[in-house]
């Protein structure tokens, strides 16, 4: 690797391509794994964090089907670094429940059959109760426009739409 | 993926030195187009300069009334502060037509400066790609080319730019500022997008290891009633056939007083639709000279086959688009 004199100070901080440690927050838990920095968060959450709930679909930023939150903003796993990801938080499906009860947009989901085969409801949820958090999602129009990051196959769409109806008209306002 | 080396920087100083000492070195910012091109092997960097823990997420006044924006603002941040929707809705409006909220949230302002086209063929390493890998040739003019641009394309490479908010970006004669290994420096956003010609390699004059820090965007009265329109083959979340960034006043004699009109979707770079401009400026506002000015835009148009109907689509859509400003 051929780096300048000057640059002393980042070749010190120049991480792989090796594995090394990182440290992720994962759904309010602490990990340390070793990852080589081509590691997708993505990758990292399914593959060494048995996080399976995040989906692989078309790893190219185009399904949303691994969308996650960081910080509590929705974000596609696919296209994140986990090297990225460290001091950061980040939330999967598998962090939206609480304490053993449905969280209510995964709730409105299996009351409206707001899915057929499945693979991309984790995404269509973390993006659903992200949208309501957002505050876009006053029409139909807004959640289709809003919600279009999320491609769902067995075209769902019209149940997906009535679940975060729901939710929006709840009196909690889904929490 | 082949395997890379990572730096996460701290300080923009850190960042220029990090990638300008390393020749196959690369910035890294939202990752949406690069982490994809990384995965494609379309590009191949050793290194990854992560610069997005960098202070350059701001929006803030300038002197002159304008907006400077940090080159790590995240596109759903621009599109939504306030003094963007209220003194330049048109970009606010072209931020939030372009990708998916999860790419916005992500995708950051120096990034999509930097954004490459979406042309498939430069998107596959096994394609004749002159942009990719000069002097390979453009599978691109023979190919599928039904959304290849048609305005400042050249012999080596017809690839449309892809941005949304640059269309706006060049109407407003927005500024790119830069700091790299030899210091700082501004480049007007027009200057910034550099035509194909014989080096489709080429598309912006940043040298290596130098670092987008900010977009200055000028005070412009006019701006407050600009508009973007973007169509294109899906309602939402997918790239401009064509797209219209219009501004423009008219004085009580109603004649065209102002006008700043730009294209997306139709051109190697964001087109700033000089030509109609000076042709609308001072004349009536009327169809038949929005129709002469569109007339005027495309006129040097270079067409394939399959996207010979965006001449008379962008026609239509300025006409269209002007027609109703005045209305």
């Amino acid at each position: 690797m051929a780096i300048n004199q000057s640059t002393a100070a980042a070749v010190n901080s120049v991480r792989g391509p090796a594995s090394e440690p990182v440290n992720l927050t994962v759904n309010g838990s602490g990990h340390a794994i070793e990852l080589e920095p081509r590691v997708s968060l993505l990758d990292a959450l399914r593959e060494h964090l048995d996080l399976t709930g995040t989906k692989k679909g078309c790893d190219q930023g185009t399904c949303g089907a691994c969308t996650v939150w960081m910080d509590g903003r929705r974000v596609l796993s696919c296209l994140t670094m986990a090297y990225s990801c460290e001091g950061h938080e980040v939330t999967t499906i598998e962090g939206v429940a609480q304490d053993g009860e449905l969280h209510p947009m995964q709730q409105a989901f299996v009351d409206h059959d707001a899915f057929q085969c499945g693979f991309c409801t984790p995404g269509q949820i973390m993006s659903a109760i992200a949208l309501l958090r957002e505050g876009n999602a006053g029409t139909d129009e807004e959640i289709a426009e809003h919600m279009s990051g999320n491609l769902c196959r067995c075209a769902a769409y019209p149940n997906i739409h009535a679940a975060i109806r729901e939710v929006r008209d709840a009196d909690d306002g889904g929490r | 993926m082949r395997p890379v080396s990572f730096f996460r920087a701290s300080s923009i100083d850190d960042a220029v030195a990090a990638v300008s000492g390393h020749p196959d070195s690369a910035f890294l910012a939202g990752g949406t187009t690069e982490i994809d091109l990384l995965r494609l092997g379309v590009v191949q960097p050793s290194l990854l300069v992560d610069v997005n823990d960098l202070p350059l997420t701001y929006l803030e006044d300038t002197d002159d009334g304008g907006v400077r924006i940090g080159a790590m603002a995240r596109m759903t941040d621009v599109a939504r502060a306030p003094r963007i929707v209220e003194r330049y809705p048109g970009m606010s409006q072209a931020l939030l037509l372009g990708a998916s909220e999860q790419l916005r949230n992500m995708a950051s302002m120096g990034g999509n400066m930097c954004q490459r086209t979406r042309c498939s063929y430069f998107r596959d390493p096994t394609s004749a790609c002159n942009k990719r890998e000069p002097g390979s040739g453009c599978a691109a003019l023979t190919g599928v080319n039904r959304g290849h641009a048609i305005l400042g394309t050249s012999e080596q490479c017809i690839a449309t730019h892809p941005s949304d908010v640059a269309v706006a970006l060049v109407a407003l004669d927005a500024v790119v500022r830069t700091i790299g290994p030899d210091g700082t420096r501004s480049v007007p956003v027009e200057d910034f997008f550099l035509r194909p010609e014989d080096t489709p390699n080429v598309e912006h004059p940043l040298a290596h290891g130098e670092l987008i820090v900010a977009i200055d965007v000028p005070d412009l009265p006019l701006a407050r009633t600009s508009r973007y329109v973007k169509h294109r083959d899906r309602a939402s979340y997918e790239f401009a056939l064509v797209s219209v960034f219009s501004a423009m006043r008219v004085d009580d004699a109603g004649n065209v007083a102002e006008l700043r009109l730009a294209l997306g979707g139709v051109g190697t770079v964001p087109w700033r639709a000089h030509r109609a401009e000076q042709s609308l400026i001072g004349r009536p506002a009327t169809p038949e000279n929005f129709a002469a000015a569109a007339d005027a835009e495309l006129a040097d148009a270079r067409t394939t086959p399959m996207n010979e109907f965006k001449v008379a689509f962008a026609k239509r859509a300025i006409v269209r688009e002007l027609s109703e400003v005045t209305s």
